[in-house]
């Protein structure tokens, strides 16, 4: 285990703990950077989805667990994401580069404004207000045919920058490249808000509203701007994610879709940028370890490939029944453990991560 | 001109009058406690000066103004900074985090500007973080800087709850029970504390306390409640001799040794 001596009040603002943390990853950008020259295009279609998805988690982690507020709609607001984009570039005729910010921004308001009325509710029943407005915004998406093309779904152009092209099959690697770079962007910016006093105030609210009050913090503004930053993130992962699609429709993005993300970040780890990342490659792995096994098992029985409908969701929920029972910091949490039984190899105790019981709360005065 | 007054306050939850036409004044530079037995009101008198509960009747000037138009997330801002009697730190969040939250009166970034994390913010969390260090100094909470809370031992998130109320740089400090649950030794340190708290700092304490002792070492006045109405106010002997306090807290007159129940 590595103790950092502080000399600056710096050393707990930077980004990174001390050097070494700092060479881990720039060696892990500098790999993503050059995965596709390791791996064949089928799987750089892959790692792009896992971005893409990264993205989308990490606004539903800004909020679930950064500032601990439920939602169960934020597919909702990869659809404001998404549509908003493909609107902008078709009828106003905005080049990617203005129509993509512009529609994480739409995702943003739309958030604040969803903000406005359900912040005022708590746990299980903003979880239910959010929702409604998945369901809802499907609905909408119908009403709206006009512009968004309704049942038969809006087709979303190839992006362009500056004359370049960057298309799925066309050009795969291109747009991994340009989905990495905006990945980037992300991550540094959750990262800022963390160490900043928006993040702590985020960290106030999820932890005791009563106290978060005592100390001088907004509640119901910062859960505002909670939305609002959580939002435009998912708003600019759903943009991503229409292009990768290419064609989509009301129900691209349903309510599962709300609840796939609540899974990413649940598995992957509530409360830390790793989680997103962790969660959405078990996501987009799974269906493809799933295919591989059952062709396996298909070629060793001789009964050929079977479908089993069903059972890739199945699967999935028990994955995500385990971890809630077994880990509850995800895959993030177990990664941590494993890390520090070699960091203090050996003398790693078995309860080193047991959370000591919380003591009484005082009474609630909402 | 006092610093906090409180006059003929009243509050009702439903048919129970939790307090009675209770009037005090706390004068800058001193140390108010507030002493009676549970249920008496005085929590609750905490909570209407932090604005989470709305007195029926009756008035709280802080500085002469009138606190009861502020919300409560206003009041810190003006110079009122409190703990809970059940911690209420923020568990999943480090010890310097925690003390940090107490500086968000002093922030003048908006999260637009966080986001970028702009020179302007990294300033600021300069100078908060130098501030924070003061109270982890005055505290004596080094060894638990870059701890989590929700691995502390009980005693150590007291003084963490403290020193956050601290890094508000408060001119008034209420502590609900600073010394419940805590060693002998440990309320030791609050008593230093809280008198450092006043003379170094000049920052005006009003506390609820159970511990006697603690209240007579430190406080320079005293309030008794039973009930929610207001039963002697003076220095702490005289409210410990006073009659009414004593039977109180024994319910008879016969015992005059000391005022608090065993």
């Amino acid at each position: 285990m590595r103790i950092v001596f502080k000399t600056s009040y710096d050393a707990d603002i930077r980004l990174f703990k001390h050097n070494a943390q700092a060479f881990w990853y720039l060696l892990l950008f500098t790999v993503a950077i050059l995965l596709p020259f390791l791996v064949n295009d089928f799987l750089i279609g892959e790692a792009t989805l896992v971005l893409i998805w990264a993205i989308c988690g990490m606004g539903l982690m800004m909020l679930v667990g950064q500032t601990g507020q439920a939602s169960l709609g934020h597919a909702a607001f990869m659809a404001v994401g998404a549509y908003s984009n493909v609107i902008y570039q078709i009828n106003f005729n905005m080049p990617f580069l203005l129509s993509f910010p512009l529609s994480g921004l739409t995702a943003g308001v739309a958030g604040a404004l969803v903000a406005l009325p359900t912040t005022r509710l708590h746990g299980i029943y903003l979880a239910i207000a959010t929702l409604a407005i998945s369901v809802l915004t499907e609905d909408i998406i119908i009403i709206l045919e006009p512009i968004t093309g309704g049942i038969a779904g809006i087709f979303a152009p190839d992006i362009q920058i500056f004359g370049y092209t960057f298309n799925r099959y066309g050009n795969p690697v291109e747009l991994y490249w340009l989905v990495l770079a905006i990945t980037f962007v992300v991550v540094y910016a959750y990262r800022n808000i963390l160490r900043s006093p928006t993040g702590r105030a985020f960290a106030a609210v999820r932890d005791s509203e009563v106290s978060a009050k005592a100390m001088g913090v907004n509640v119901a503004r910062t859960k505002m701007v909670a939305f609002a930053i959580s939002c435009t993130i998912t708003g600019l992962g759903g943009a991503l994610m229409g292009h990768f699609a290419t064609v989509f429709t009301n129900e691209t993005f349903n309510l599962i879709i709300s609840i796939t993300l609540l899974l990413i970040i649940v598995v992957g780890g509530l409360g830390t940028i790793h989680g997103a990342f962790f969660g959405s490659i078990v996501f987009v792995m799974l269906p493809l370890l799933i295919s591989v096994t059952r062709d396996a098992v298909g070629s060793l029985t001789g009964s050929g490939s079977i479908t089993i409908p069903g059972l890739e969701s199945g699967i999935f929920g028990a994955i995500l029944i385990g971890f809630i029972l077994f880990e509850p910091m995800g895959l993030y949490g177990r990664w941590l453990k494993i890390r520090t039984y070699f960091e203090l190899f050996p003398f790693y105790r078995k309860d080193m991560f047991r959370r000591q019981k919380s003591y009484l709360k005082t009474e609630r005065t909402r | 001109m006092s610093l906090l007054e409180l006059t003929n306050v009243t509050l009702r939850f439903g048919g129970l009058v939790a307090v009675n036409d209770v009037s005090f004044n706390v004068e800058e530079g001193e140390v108010f406690a507030l002493v009676g037995p549970n249920g008496a009101g005085k929590s609750t008198i905490f909570n209407m000066i932090s604005r989470f509960y709305t007195p029926a009747e009756g008035e709280i000037k802080f500085e002469g103004k009138s606190i009861l138009n502020w919300e409560p997330h206003e009041i810190p801002s003006q110079g009122i900074a409190r703990t809970f009697q059940n911690i209420e730190l923020f568990e999943q969040a480090s010890v310097l985090q925690n003390l940090l939250v107490g500086r968000h009166t002093h922030r003048r970034s908006n999260f637009l500007a966080d986001m970028v994390f702009t020179p302007f913010v990294r300033n600021e969390e300069r100078v908060h973080r130098e501030a924070v260090e003061h109270v982890i100094d005055f505290l004596d909470l080094q060894a638990y800087r870059d701890k989590m809370i929700a691995g502390l031992p009980y005693g150590v998130r007291k003084v963490v709850e403290m020193g956050r109320a601290l890094a508000i740089k408060p001119k008034l400090l209420l502590l609900d029970e600073p010394a419940s649950g805590l060693s002998v030794e440990e309320t030791q340190d609050v008593a230093f504390w809280i008198e450092d708290i006043k003379k170094v700092m000049g920052i005006t304490v009003l506390m609820v306390e159970h511990d006697m002792h603690l209240v007579g070492a430190v406080s320079d006045r005293v309030m008794a409640l039973a009930d929610g109405r207001m039963l002697a106010i003076g220095t702490p002997q005289e409210v410990q001799n006073d009659p009414a306090v004593i039977e109180a807290y024994l319910g008879s007159d016969d015992m005059s040794e000391d005022g608090e129940a065993a």
